[in-house]
């Protein structure tokens, strides 16, 4: 961000304003220049145009098309109306599995969500940028020009849509008109080099769909450039749902006529298989792709020149391809659920499109027992076509030879990486970053064989994030800033026990990590803290809470209740979609750390707690087309006091910000920390009304069970626990050891306590020095019969009382100068001494 | 009689001593376990039952076990330990990690000292720990990772439990407790103290995270057991390579325990302090005086050795003293019995000094003020006499408050058997009044 910081735009309106508004008191521009210091040419944004918009983070900047540019009567303020994108990564995490597919880096949606601020400052433009719309079916350029952006569906915060071409401008020179439809190319086969190349990116798409259809794509970026298959099958069915819905447009509308003359599964048959250009759905397509010849064109250059990039037709068929590849190599058996899942999804589907989105998601959660039969009932069709045989067989070749290579790498690894279960979804997420940044790494360093080392390179980063040890070389070239090592405790050799008995079972229950089902007697926090939380959400507005209460009542537990309940309600789109971040302040060294762990949290950015801090800032005050609303639990708050309680008081005033979005949930033990921090934007209060601490309960009841089994060990008896082994648990927590601790004291100990309390008893204090008790101490030892012993030993004697505290001492150094207290009550002593 | 193998050729008697040495020396030095803790079998059991669980069933407990020093803490959880490392189901599913707070003063040192051990620096590679913040959130990154039943149970011993509670926040103790009571790594979390109040040091919410386990080891010892215990411990083994060197040492051991003498030495011991640890120091002077011309272990051994034990360390000091020195402290002793332990200053001192060489001295010369300053100066060096708190360091040597920290028992016994002391002190300082 520093570096964008340093170059000067400087920003001035081209040509006379268009109109003027008497109502608002601005003009209104056709044109802006945005001239970059040291570049020959301005840049000039027209209305209708794509633009970057300066974002929170250097690399992905928001997306925009300028709708209106309007400035005041004096020039200063420059403003402009926009139509926001979004990119993949703003799009929230749980949502993108709906997309059915990996997003291309390159994609962008358009936005139609609400509570989208579309007035932004034209200073904060960068400047434009190419968005080029992509028909349904069609597959996505394969271009490492970062300027360009495609955009297919709409997003409207709960579900993606066929987005209608007409809105986006037709953009940039028109040059000659040329007709390629993208799926003729690849009946060239490509140069020897640039075909091993394909062959092992496809390779490395289609584990991908299949770990991600699975796994609710938890690396996403991570296959970034490879198309994925899973594509083909949602793209036509959003195409389908789009055509019905948006009848009123007349590109749809033709469309649809067309796609209207042949039977739905046809027509997605026909869409994959790029040989059947005859079919009528190709003039569909050639059709439409006249319409848009315009923004076709700069890409097709493209796609001429590179050869290796002339690879997208080929990609949309892989799942074809696949199935009828896959007898052949075990490696691939684990694909074959998801892709089959799409075919079959295919035929049943086209009655019912536009509800279909999230069936499919849900329905690619099958188990892997359907895929045999799919692929029984799949394989024949696709054998039928001859093309599509020659192409499998070379891609067979290829692939054979890739898994040469990749058993050279590994064979073990293969089924912990495709094990279809959800839990490596969750447990994938952070591995993710680390195979982000290892590419990154990768990439950067130039290594020769970019294709080829693809597949073994994420192969080899998958299994080192599940063993423990990485080899030092190996981390040394992740070693960047993004990237966090991910350390892991060794996973046990042998696999933990099952509980086997009922007490067991029970003993697992109660320990305190299980989340109960229910939080009893937390009724109505639970409801004060949902129906905040929930209304800032809905709203789209900022505020913060505070919750306090003592110890182990239950606070933390309630709000992660709260935002459990509420992801869920997320996840069915009852409630826009939200993010979630907890900081705990113990968890932390030093107060200011947290503005680290709250950004690493949000953009996984790392950052000195400085700049952290005035990144949040910018972040959490600039009217950013922020989509989602971040909720932020701050355990543990009043660890973040500092002297000059910035950190407190950011964390108060980010909420009140305009468009911060930001709902902040406090916890902490103090009641009074609101008012002895002058904040007076407390919204609840959590009492305690648990009269005392669950954790301990827990554990009372745990240990409980413990005494339980131990006796009945020994007698043989009925297991239940009783009243009276819980009562024992009781006593053995809380009972005093004190008593008991004198009662095991040595003679000459118990000595030197009486002596203590006969001294405190004549000076009528409750201390003495240790000269004093001492004395004392010898005359009861000629009362007792006893040989009178040393002042060393007395005072190793009375060292050892005061490392068990029974009393408290000065420091030894002092010697029989020390003074001398009781840690006791004198009662308790007398009591422990005369029982004895 | 069955005679050992080597009958042809007993082993002279001085390797015999020698290796009585090496066999006692190794049980009463090195710690070395006994087969069974007889004192502490339901402590015994309660710590393994509890270990085993977070082994075998990924259950994440915390315990502190809390005893006077040398009552056998440190033992018993080794002896647990070494009871559990024989299941094979344990053996490769626990990693330990030591801490003790004496060592590992501050977080900062503990973390990177847990690092170390979990062998997790070899993950981060070349990169150096920048702070301590990363190191924290590496490491708890690295506990959240694990889930119960698949990941390796981590056992962290805090020994000197207390000290780490003193550290700023109690971070690192929250943040243990904190995953021994969240679904995160199983962890262990045991805590060696011999702070009966530790639970009171606990910060209210370090506090709720653990679990109030406490195991006491209270040693309820009978003198019985007590001299059980020592005959055991001077026994030699079965399998002592000369066995009638053994048999001859074994039973004159029983008959020394037998002595009456003994018993009075060992009840002194008994009396004074159960702990293990100082009876071993007692044996280990006995055993010291083992030689080839002393070959039986005497009730003269252990009267000796006690003699050593129970010595006066200040007392000790002042033989070493100087006249002059020793007159000072009569002279401050007498100070004291006047003003009743109120505090004395040099200028007293002296002058009490002079007093006693006016009246009745012969044998001390009258020295110079700067040299009687000197040696008042050398005992404040050695701690005898300290100046007291209030005393700021403004006022001139000669009037500082000082008080004595010698006791006059202390001072007689010192008296009694300073060599060579002149009548006329020892008449001094023995008299009430200066």
């Amino acid at each position: 961000m520093k570096t964008r910081l340093r170059v000067r735009r400087v920003y001035k309106w081209q040509g006379e304003p268009l109109r003027f508004d008497r109502k608002l008191k601005n003009f209104e521009y056709g044109s802006l220049v945005i001239s970059v210091e040291g570049l020959p040419r301005p840049n000039i944004i027209n209305t209708g145009q794509c633009i970057l918009i300066e974002g929170e983070e250097e690399d992905n900047p928001y997306v925009a098309q300028v709708n209106k540019l309007f400035g005041d009567e004096s020039g200063r303020q420059k403003k402009a109306m926009v139509q926001w994108f979004v990119r993949a990564s703003e799009v929230p995490v749980s949502k993108l599995p709906l997309l059915g597919r990996e997003p291309h880096p390159q994609e962008i949606f358009y936005y139609q969500g609400r509570g989208c601020n579309e007035e932004v400052n034209a200073e904060s433009i960068l400047r434009p940028v190419q968005v080029k719309h992509l028909d349904g079916p069609a597959p996505f350029p394969d271009s490492n020009d970062k300027d360009v952006l495609y955009v297919k569906l709409s997003w409207d915060t709960k579900t993606f849509k066929m987005m209608d071409s007409a809105v986006l401008p037709p953009s940039t020179p028109p040059c000659c008109p040329k007709p390629c439809h993208p799926n003729s190319f690849p009946s060239s086969p490509p140069a020897a080099a640039p075909a091993s190349r394909r062959a092992n990116r496809r390779a490395i798409s289609t584990p991908g769909t299949a770990v991600i259809q699975r796994a609710a794509s938890a690396d996403l970026r991570y296959a970034g450039d490879t198309m994925s298959t899973g594509k083909v099958g949602l793209e036509a069915e959003s195409l389908h749902s789009a055509t019905k819905l948006s009848a009123s447009k007349c590109l749809s509308t033709k469309r649809r006529n067309a796609a209207a003359r042949t039977p739905g599964v046809r027509k997605r048959l026909e869409l994959c298989s790029p040989e059947k250009k005859s079919m009528p759905f190709s003039d569909v397509l050639s059709q439409l792709l006249d319409e848009e010849l315009e923004s076709e064109v700069e890409l097709a250059q493209r796609l001429l020149a590179s050869p290796p990039q002339v690879l997208h037709p080929t990609y949309s068929l892989t799942p074809r391809r696949k199935m009828h590849r896959a007898p052949a190599d075990t490696d691939s058996l684990f694909q074959k659920p998801s892709v089959f899942m799409m075919n079959k999804l295919s035929a049943c589907e086209t009655d019912s499109p536009p509800s279909k989105t999230r069936a499919f998601s849900s329905m690619t959660e099958v188990d892997n027992e359907n895929s045999p039969m799919l692929l029984v009932a799949a394989t024949p069709r696709s054998s039928k076509r001859k093309s599509a045989q020659l192409v499998s067989t070379r891609i067979k070749k290829q692939l054979s030879l890739l898994d040469d290579q990749q058993n050279k790498d590994s064979n073990t690894e293969d089924e912990e990486e495709f094990a279809p279960s959800n839990k490596t979804l969750c447990s994938r997420s952070e591995d993710d970053k680390l195979i982000h940044g290892d590419e990154n790494v990768l990439v950067k360093e130039g290594r020769q064989v970019l294709a080829g080392s693809r597949v073994p390179r994420s192969k080899t980063t998958l299994s080192s994030t599940r063993t423990p040890r990485i080899t030092p070389s190996k981390k040394a070239a992740t070693n960047t800033p993004r990237t966090p090592a991910t350390p892991i405790i060794p996973s046990r050799l042998m696999p933990a026990r099952h509980p086997t008995n009922i007490l067991e079972v029970a003993r697992t229950r109660l320990h305190v990590s299980s989340v109960p089902e229910s939080l009893p007697c937390r009724e109505q926090e639970f409801q004060d803290i949902y129906s905040f939380v929930e209304s800032k959400i809905i709203d789209g507005t900022g505020g913060c809470m505070y919750i306090s209460g003592v110890p182990g009542t239950g606070k933390t537990a309630t709000v992660h209740e709260v935002i459990r309940c509420l992801q869920n309600a997320a996840n069915i789109n009852e409630i826009p979609s939200f993010r979630f971040i907890e900081i705990n302040g113990m968890k932390m060294t030093d107060p200011h750390q947290a503005y680290v762990q709250i950004l690493e949290k949000l953009i996984s950015q790392t950052a000195t707690a400085d700049h952290a801090a005035s990144l949040l800032e910018k972040r959490f005050s600039n009217p950013a087309p922020r989509k989602e609303t971040t909720v932020l639990l701050v355990d543990e708050l009043d660890l973040l006091w500092t002297r000059k309680q910035n950190v407190m008081y950011n964390l108060f005033d980010w909420p009140t910000r305009r468009h911060s979005r930001l709902v902040v949930l406090t916890i902490a033990n103090t009641m009074d920390l609101p008012e002895r921090i002058m904040i007076n934007r407390v919204s609840s209060r959590l009492v305690a009304a648990l009269s005392g601490d669950a954790r301990r309960c827990l554990d009372i009841c745990r240990r409980a069970t413990e005494l339980c089994e131990h006796s009945a060990a020994n007698t043989s008896i009925t297991r239940l626990v009783g009243m009276s082994h819980v009562m024992d648990a009781l006593d053995e927590m809380f009972s005093s050891s004190y008593i008991t601790a004198i009662q095991s004291a040595s003679v000459q100990e118990q000595l030197f306590l009486r002596a203590v309390i006969a001294e405190f008893r004549r000076l009528g204090l409750e201390e003495a020095t240790f000269q004093q008790v001492f004395l004392q101490h010898q005359a009861l030892c000629r009362v007792e019969g006893l040989q009178s012993i040393g002042v060393s030993e007395v005072l190793a004697v009375c060292q050892r009382l005061g490392a068990c505290r029974l009393l408290l001492l000065e420091t030894s150094r002092f010697g029989i100068l020390q003074r001398v207290r009781l840690n006791v009550s004198q009662d308790d002593i007398l009591y422990a001494l005369k029982s004895d | 009689m069955s005679k050992p193998k080597s009958k042809d050729a007993p082993m002279p008697i001085g390797d015999c001593i020698t290796q009585l040495h090496k066999c006692l020396r190794e049980r009463l030095c090195h710690g070395q376990l006994p087969s069974r803790l007889e004192a502490s079998e339901a402590q015994h059991k309660h710590l393994l039952g509890l270990l085993t669980r977070t082994a075998i069933h990924g259950e994440s407990n915390s315990v502190l076990i809390v005893g006077p020093r040398g009552s056998g803490k440190t033992a018993l959880l080794k002896c647990v330990l070494r009871d559990l490392l024989q299941e094979k189901e344990v053996q490769k599913n626990l990693l330990q990690v030591q801490l003790n707070g004496l060592l590992q003063t501050d977080d900062r040192i503990a973390l990177k000292e847990i690092t170390r051990q979990l062998n997790l620096e070899n993950v981060v590679g070349d990169k150096v720990f920048g702070s301590f913040a990363e190191n924290l959130v590496f490491l708890l990154e690295a506990l959240k990772k694990g889930d119960h039943s698949t990941t390796c149970p981590v056992l962290f011993v805090l020994d000197e439990f207390d000290l780490f509670a003193h550290h700023k926040n109690q971070t690192l103790l929250y943040n243990l407790l904190d995953v021994s009571q969240s679904a995160q790594a199983p962890v262990a979390v045991v805590g060696l103290t011999c702070r009966l109040d530790v639970l009171e040091l606990l910060e209210k919410r370090v506090k709720s995270r653990f679990s109030h386990r406490q195991i006491h080891l209270l040693s309820s010892l009978s003198f019985t057991q007590y001299l059980e215990r020592v005959r055991s411990q001077l026994s030699l083994p079965d399998d002592f390579p000369e066995r009638k060197f053994a048999q001859d040492w074994n039973s004159s051991v029983q008959s020394f325990c037998e002595e009456k003498s003994v018993e009075d030495i060992l009840r002194r011991h008994f009396n004074s302090s159960k702990d293990f640890r100082s009876l071993h120091m007692l044996l280990m002077l006995c055993l010291s005086r083992i030689s080839i011309v002393n070959p039986t272990i005497k009730p003269a051994d252990v009267l000796e050795a006690s003699r050593l034990c129970f010595s006066d360390a200040k007392s000790n000091m002042l033989h070493g003293l100087s006249v002059l020195e020793l007159c000072l402290v009569i002279a401050m002793k007498h100070l004291n019995d006047v003003y009743e332990g109120e505090p004395f200053n040099f200028q007293m001192v002296h002058n009490e000094f002079k007093m006693f060489l006016q009246r009745k001295s012969n044998s001390m010369y009258n020295f110079e003020q700067p040299v009687v300053m000197k040696a008042f100066e050398h005992l404040q060096q050695l701690e005898l006499i300290r100046p007291i708190d209030g005393s700021s360091a403004k006022t001139q040597r000669e009037y500082q408050l000082m008080k004595l920290t010698l006791d006059n028992c202390q001072i007689m016994e010192a008296l009694q058997k300073y060599p060579q002391c002149p009548t006329d002190i020892k008449q001094w300082g023995m008299s009430a009044f200066g």
